[in-house]
């Protein structure tokens, strides 16, 4: 039942950043989903809570509620682009195409039945729909920033299946994935600094040069 | 052993961030590249233990992929040397739209060169599927930095698109592995599997279906955008235009076959868990389209290095199909690998060579490269020769051998469409190729240095060797891997 | 009890009589929070029914340019939401009128009630009300969906189509049961309430900018006791979406009727302060994002759907 608030709430963030308007709120909702997945894995963790396990949860809220919006309102600033979303795609059709990814995702997730259920049939359908709607970002926003908060509610999405499936080496899930994450922000944040330096914007669209 | 082939080149790669004399890091990288293939020669004698409780083991496909990697890297290195020396002269002026750049430093280049022989180094040793995973990211995450050597707008967008591109591919390759630990997953009363590769093709039955097709499904895009397969390959032609002709040879000679080394191991598992249809149908479909795109793309291509980019696509999607018929298929995919690894790398440096010369990457406005520079112009055209498959050089018979798994399996309209793709890049790339190696040209025949030229002239060499005669060692390799494999 | 068994008959029309009589003071508590906010004393708390009584002895003023619809709008109008507020339950205790059905049957009405003061705007010629009347139809379109799939979620977790059977199942059990969906439910009504009642953020009450008005420009035209009618009706539909709110949120089912009806009651006086805070502490949202505030409305009665059909 705890496992099931916080997946609703993950569903809600998802939601928000689907119709968000603004880059800051975008960056903290990331941040919020951060936090909401170290306590999913701390719930689904709970009976054989070794102090690995609680580092790792911790270190994963750290990393992904404190240090990665910093990192992205720093490349932000220095970017000094205006601080809109600047979407393809609007924000009610963005939201109508998530209901849908929901929707698409619960059907999947009933075909795919969990061979030992630890957590809630819920948790399958939840990382699917993070991982939708994070590619969802990334192909409809034009900002690079926004593009890697998509790759950041991707990586959530992955784990959170991961962490909740209880698999035999969670602690190798959690680290690959923050590896996964950490470094691809670092590198993404410096790229970013780059394209804002070479071409005063960090619009990829314009990113058209290299064409056939 | 295992140690030593991944931690030379990783301290290597280290030390040359420190090191201050351009020369003494140059030697530092031929160096270790000699070092590392003198390793991989020594393993072909003596098979290396596995380490690590079987996470690190080199089997018979590892060791032809590593073999490959090694083989390239070390004239890649040897050419790199002088491509260094032109390249650290200061600002240079872009040849396209003529503004001035500067380089990344050259200790970047080389440390970041080094690493990524040790990346690739893991990704052939790992038995694991997670440390498989970390190895092809850090592979990604090591190239990066070399793609945008030149410090300009072009190759900043063909580094960004890479590393998105690839990196969304990796994540969902990842889930891929997550997805593969579920099918894996123990029922009460048995053991669990490890995630190992060996371990997970002996219990391969006992993996639960619908997961595991998930797995491969997912595996097989996320490893196919990082190999180049087609619609998964855009970042492809822009990243092997943009890099340098050095890293581009690297790209598409060593790094697309790691990716595609994932590829291969999900699929033993599935052949052995019962699923080989399924799996050989996505990669004969994956196979087709990549060719159908790259020989659309190919035909009226302006550019030389983008026309190689979506060349390799191609040669990706032959490999992919080989595999995907199964039976002597595998054997002709895995020869492939070869053959196409040595020709493209030769083909990239001889492009390096002739961009330097002609300072243009048009394919209409270079000419007469045989009277420029004879003998990269001889190069080149041999080597387009070679990748469009015609004889005596070493694609033809792995291709021929793959046309005949297709006969064989009476997969009669796949052949057909083979062939004809196979026609039309024929076409398309033998323009090109007489276009800019015949004709008149203002430019003086040029001197070329040696260290420009023998690397490619060696690769050219093996690949003529291989067109004739596989030696046996390499035979018997080739055949017990293809065993492996389900195939022959 | 006897007493009980002896006054069950008397609820459901007792239960009528309390709407149609406390309704205009749900409008005198919001406004007096907002006065309360704001520093002043403010209007009395009874202040609608004296507005309605004045209005009721005034003669009514018609524009020649009119027909019967102009007429007919407020009538028709304060008709639906009567009849509509004989559907709605009083927290656990049942409605006046109940069938399977009738929560269909409510939104309806109240599209009823819309429809006819559109007609009404519409029939005046004027511009003003026109513009109105487009901007109350396009933000309806997006909020009644939303209503129909948050009462289709609360319908599908109690398992009956009755909105007196919904109500009074959603007891405390049923809160620790679905909890979060319950919850979304909660926002989406909350949401839908506002935009319905042409309270901020959707629409301001106090503006007399005509070009800032949405349902208040609509009812310009209308003067005396067609006024009142207006009036009287928006109170009612104040009541009607305020009483399943606040079945909803207060969720005790004691079966003692006169402890259900008062704490429902004390909920929806409660909303209405809850409104009124509301309104002191926000402005009204931009045209252009109301919208989106009711399509993102839309998507969490969507989601709470799902989370009820599993």
């Amino acid at each position: 039942m705890n496992t099931d608030i916080i997946l609703i709430l993950l569903v809600l963030t998802n939601l928000r950043l689907l119709g968000a308007g603004r880059l800051g709120a975008s960056v903290r909702t990331v941040a919020v989903q951060g936090v909401l997945l170290g306590v999913l894995a701390l719930l689904t963790h709970h009976d054989n809570l070794t102090v690995a396990v609680l580092l790792v949860a911790l270190s994963g809220m750290i990393l992904k509620g404190v240090v990665f919006p910093w990192l992205l309102f720093r490349a932000l600033r220095e970017a000094e682009v205006e601080r809109e979303v600047e979407p393809f795609v609007g924000p009610i059709l963005s939201l109508l195409a998530g209901v849908a990814a929901l929707s698409g995702s619960l059907w999947l997730a009933r075909r795919l039945p969990l061979p030992e259920s630890p957590g809630s049939s819920l948790l399958v359908a939840v990382a699917l729909f993070s991982i939708l709607v994070g590619l969802f970002l990334i192909i409809t926003r034009k900002k690079a920033i926004s593009q890697v908060l998509g790759f950041l509610v991707m990586e959530n999405g992955i784990y959170a299946f991961g962490v909740g499936l209880v698999l035999e080496s969670p602690l190798l899930v959690e680290l690959s994935v923050l590896l996964d994450v950490f470094v691809a922000v670092f590198v993404m944040g410096i790229i970013i600094f780059h394209i804002s330096r070479e071409f005063d914007h960090i619009d990829t669209h314009e990113l058209t040069n290299l064409k056939d | 052993m295992i140690w030593l082939l991944i931690l030379v080149p990783m301290l290597a790669g280290i030390a040359a961030f420190g090191v201050r004399n351009n020369p003494a890091r140059r030697a530092l990288l031929v160096a270790s590249a000699a070092a590392h293939s003198g390793l991989t020669v020594a393993a072909w004698f003596w098979m290396p233990s596995p380490v690590l409780n079987g996470w690190f083991a080199l089997d018979g496909l590892g060791l032809l992929f590593l073999s490959i990697t090694s083989a390239l890297f070390l004239p890649v290195s040897v050419y790199a040397v002088s491509y260094l020396r032109r390249e650290s002269s200061g600002r240079i002026q872009d040849i396209e739209e003529g503004f001035l750049f500067d380089n990344a430093p050259e200790a970047t280049f080389t440390a970041c060169l080094l690493l990524f022989l040790a990346a690739m180094t893991l990704v052939t040793v790992s038995q694991h599927v997670g440390l498989l995973w970390v190895a092809v990211e850090a592979t990604t995450l090591a190239s990066a930095p070399l793609i945008y050597f030149h410090r300009h707008h072009r190759s900043l967008e063909a580094t960004w698109k890479y590393l998105l591109i690839c990196s969304v591919g990796i994540a969902l390759a990842l889930l891929g592995n997550f997805v593969l630990a579920v099918a894996a997953s123990s029922t009460p009363g048995s053991e669990p599997i490890p995630m190992v590769f060996g371990n997970l093709i002996t219990h391969a039955t006992r993996l639960h279906v619908p997961w595991l097709k998930a797995a491969f499904l997912l595996i097989l895009v996320g490893y196919g955008t990082k190999m180049g397969l087609a619609p998964l390959h855009t970042w492809l032609p822009d990243a092997h235009s943009e890099s340098p002709s050095v890293i581009s040879a690297l790209l598409s000679g060593a790094l697309l076959n790691c990716a595609f080394l994932g590829i291969i191991r999900t699929q033993q598992i599935c052949v052995a868990a019962g699923l080989g249809d399924f799996s050989r149908e996505l990669l004969v479909g994956f196979g087709l389209i990549s060719m159908v795109v790259a020989a659309v793309f190919i035909v009226g291509q302006n550019d030389f290095k983008r026309m190689l980019a979506y060349s390799s696509v191609e040669h990706m999607g032959i490999l992919s199909l080989g595999i995907g018929l199964g039976g002597v298929g595998v054997f002709g995919a895995l020869l492939h690998a070869v053959n196409h690894s040595l020709t493209k790398a030769m083909l990239f440096l001889v492009a390096g060579n002739i961009l330097g010369a002609y300072h243009t990457k048009s394919t209409t406005e270079v000419r007469g490269v045989l009277r420029a520079l004879p003998v990269s112009g001889v190069m080149w055209l041999a080597g387009l020769l070679a990748i469009i498959g015609s004889p005596p050089f070493g694609p033809f018979l792995s291709e021929l051998t793959i046309l005949k798994a297709s006969l064989d399996h009476g997969r009669t309209i796949v052949a057909i469409i083979y062939l004809a793709l196979l026609a039309v890049i024929f076409i398309g790339m033998t323009t090109v190729a007489l276009r800019m190696t015949q004709g008149e040209t203002t430019k003086a025949p040029q001197r070329e240095s040696l260290i420009a030229i023998l690397p490619p002239a060696l690769l050219g060499v093996g690949i003529l060797l291989l067109g004739l005669y596989i030696p046996p060692v390499l035979n018997n390799l080739l055949h017990e891997t293809a065993r492996a494999l389900g195939g022959l | 009890m006897n007493f009980i068994s002896f006054i069950q008959p008397l609820l459901a029309p007792l239960q009528a009589g309390l709407a149609l009589m406390l309704s205009p003071l749900l409008l005198g508590v919001i406004n007096r929070t907002k006065a309360a906010f704001a520093g002043r004393n403010g209007q009395p708390v009874l202040q609608l029914y004296f507005d309605l009584w004045k209005l009721l002895h005034k003669g009514a003023v018609y524009s020649r340019t009119t027909t019967w619809v102009f007429r007919a709008g407020p009538i028709i109008g304060l008709a639906a939401v009567l009849l509509a507020t004989m559907f709605v339950p009083l927290g656990g205790l049942r409605s006046t009128v109940s069938f399977t059905g009738d929560l269909v049957l409510l939104a309806y009405l109240l599209g009823l009630m819309r429809f006819f003061t559109v007609l009404a705007a519409l029939d005046t010629g004027s511009s003003f009300e026109g513009m109105g009347a487009s901007r109350e139809v396009a933000f309806s379109a997006l909020a009644e969906p939303a209503l129909l799939l948050g009462l289709a979620a609360l319908a599908r977790q109690s398992g009956s189509l009755s909105l007196s059977s919904i109500y009074s199942s959603l007891s405390f059990d049923a809160w620790l049961e679905a909890g979060p969906m319950l919850a979304l439910v909660v926002a989406v009504l909350m949401v839908v309430f506002l935009a319905e009642n042409a309270r901020i953020p959707v629409d301001d009450p106090n503006t007399h900018l005509e070009l800032t008005m949405i349902h208040e420009v609509m009812v310009l035209d209308h003067s005396g006791p067609d006024f009142a009618f207006i009036l009287y009706g928006a109170a009612l539909k104040l009541w009607v979406l305020g009483a399943l709110l606040a079945g909803l949120i207060i969720p005790i089912r004691t079966g003692n009727p006169w402890l259900d009806g008062g704490a429902c009651l004390m909920g929806m006086f409660v909303i209405a302060m809850i409104v009124g805070i509301v309104e002191s502490s926000m402005a009204r949202l931009r045209l252009l994002c109301v919208p989106q505030l009711l399509v993102g409305a839309g998507a969490l009665a969507v989601v709470a759907l799902i989370l009820s059909l599993r």
